[in-house]
């Protein structure tokens, strides 16, 4: 079996985000960079079918120079090639630009029986690209997977809905969309970390793969940021004193959140 | 003069509520420059439902009613969604953010070769362009992002940001010929869960635990404070990873992020990928024993002090409240 792990290289999740730029996006100073979680579950579970069942695993990053080193993170963990597509920075947060880069990457470095990535990246947090890779490859998909069971040509995948889990079958080829609880990603292991530094990282540009990123950009952007801004922030609340009468401030939390917030 | 064309999720032939919301959000936008609303329901003995819709905003309901639509899958109500877009045609196609919406959204958009507009907080039109804003970086930063290029660009709205608005005359229903649709991965299962529980990204109100509740089981004082508010019971990232709690519950930047009415924090610090997750809530609820806890700092209302003292007395007097 042939798997493929599509990761994403978004800034740490305890990252504290300024504007900067034009003010249509992060300033990425001082940001830390780092292998989206959920790729993370992404990347184990297709290392685990690897070890139980033998096979390859590639992953696929369309990122910035930056993106080598997370790519090497994932060989440390145990896949065995990576593909950096180089650029990223025209097509910021549009999804679909994204997916066609993706897309083109995965059929050159293809083909595979099972597509891995995570339900979103923690960026711009859109939840879209697996999908719409899937589409384009015209394979079908199944996303926010929290258990799976690969058989002989087709898939089993649960994923949590609102009241309830919803069971999948697909046949593969198929597009898998990692959510937590998968599975438990593991640490590289020093070994891992010592081999992944000989593996030779395939590097590609979008115009190897017949797309032009210029033109996939601002231009022709089928959406785009015209505008970033933290949250307004908020004006400091009534704080009661709960340690010494904690029953009376109990009543008062209670008559404010009934009489002033009118919340309950 | 534009068309929004908006997706009604139904379960068991019943409309969801984020899916009014979206359908009511549609005609507010609509009113206001001269478009029309319609509607797409997708499932299998639906049809006798889809005039009601009218109430909520569609003047046109497209159905698509056949027993492969019985259960849910991207491919087919993506499908199902093109012929409706077909017949309309849209300038924009609106659902819920729910997870069948994020889910269908992608595949939707792939197949239409145009963006969407993903998990959005507020839609606007600039034009004959949609607009809107969504949170990004799980709510650390705010982005407003234009689908001008995209025709028709998706939407997807997040569940109880909008307001649901009924009052309309029944709408014109037109069922969709047999759809040709390629059906791969589909819902074969569903499960509902225990005491069917309710999820916290569609509740309007939250009480979640965090380390300070000590041990799994006293996820029992939660529940007791949640039960006579009918709300979701919801976790800090520490209380999952510690297995104390199921995933669904966690609230923040890798659990889900949350909007809702009331957010009750109990012994819960607030990292900041906890707060990213919830700092949008209308009224955000604190209590901690730390003083110094950066939930504070995003509380409209706190209590500093011990919950394992302060929760019961406030259950108690909730419900004396709740029976006035």
């Amino acid at each position: 079996m042939k798997y493929c792990v599509l990761v994403a290289y978004v800034p740490d999740t305890a990252s504290i985000i300024k504007i900067g730029g034009a003010g249509n996006r992060i300033d990425e100073g001082g940001i830390k960079w780092i292998i989206s979680p959920y790729d993370e579950f992404a990347l184990e579970e297709a290392i685990r079918l690897k070890e139980a069942r033998g096979g390859e695993v590639t992953v696929i990053t369309y990122a910035p120079d930056r993106g080598s080193t997370g790519l090497r993170e994932c060989l440390a963990r145990g896949a065995d090639h990576a593909v950096h597509v180089v650029g990223g920075e025209a097509t910021f947060g549009d999804a679909f630009a994204i997916a066609r880069v993706l897309a083109a990457a995965v059929q050159k470095a293809g083909p595979f029986d099972l597509v891995f990535c995570g339900i979103k990246g923690v960026g711009s947090d859109q939840s879209l690209v697996g999908a719409m890779v899937a589409e384009l490859l015209d394979v079908p998909h199944v996303s926010g997977v929290v258990k799976l069971e690969v058989g002989e040509g087709s898939l089993t995948a649960q994923r949590d809905v609102e009241g309830g889990t919803e069971v999948f079958t697909a046949p593969l080829p198929c597009l898998v969309a990692a959510h937590k609880g998968l599975n438990e990603p593991r640490y590289p292991s020093l070994k891992g970390i010592m081999a992944a530094k000989k593996v030779p990282i395939q590097t590609w540009k979008p115009a190897d793969l017949g797309l032009d990123e210029a033109a996939l950009g601002w231009a022709e952007a089928t959406t785009r940021w015209l505008k970033l801004e933290l949250p307004p922030a908020k004006a400091g609340g009534t704080i009661l004193k709960g340690e010494e009468d904690p029953a009376g401030a109990a009543r008062e939390l209670a008559r404010l959140l009934r009489h002033e917030a009118k919340a309950i | 003069m534009g068309c929004i064309l908006t997706f009604v999720e139904q379960r068991g032939g019943v409309p969801r509520k984020a899916s009014l919301e979206a359908l009511s959000q549609a005609r507010r936008l609509a009113q206001g420059a001269g478009w029309t609303v319609c509607a797409v329901l997708v499932g299998h003995g639906v049809k006798d439902r889809a005039a009601e819709l009218g109430a909520w905003g569609a003047t046109t309901v497209y159905v698509a009613d056949e027993e492969k639509f019985a259960a849910f899958s991207a491919e087919g109500y993506a499908a199902a969604i093109v012929a409706a877009a077909k017949a309309c045609p849209p300038a924009a196609i609106f659902m819920a953010a729910t997870i069948t919406g994020k889910d269908l959204s992608g595949r939707l958009a792939a197949r239409l070769g145009v963006g969407c507009l993903a998990d959005v907080v507020a839609v606007s039109l600039a034009g004959d362009h949609v607009q809107a804003v969504r949170p990004v970086y799980s709510g650390k930063a705010l982005a407003t992002v234009d689908g001008g290029r995209s025709s028709p660009v998706v939407v997807t709205l997040r569940p109880n940001v909008f307001p649901a608005e009924a009052g309309g005359a029944p709408a014109q229903v037109v069922e969709l010929p047999p759809v040709e649709a390629a059906i791969r991965s589909k819902v074969v299962e569903v499960k509902a869960s225990e005491g069917g529980e309710l999820d916290v990204a569609e509740a309007d109100i939250i009480v979640s635990g965090g380390r300070g509740i000590k041990a799994a089981e006293n996820f029992a004082l939660i529940r007791s404070l949640a039960e006579p508010l009918g709300a979701a019971v919801g976790a800090s990232r520490a209380v999952v990873d510690a297995g104390w709690i199921a995933h669904k519950h966690q609230v923040g930047q890798t659990g889900k992020v949350v909007s809702p009415s009331l957010y009750i924090a109990c012994g819960i610090s607030g990292a900041i990928q906890h707060l990213a997750g919830m700092s949008s809530s209308k009224v955000i609820v604190a209590i901690n024993k730390d003083p110094e806890a950066p939930i504070f700092k995003v509380a409209d209302y706190g209590v500093v002090g011990d919950l394992f003292q302060v929760i019961p007395p406030l259950v108690e007097e909730i419900k004396k409240l709740k029976q006035e």
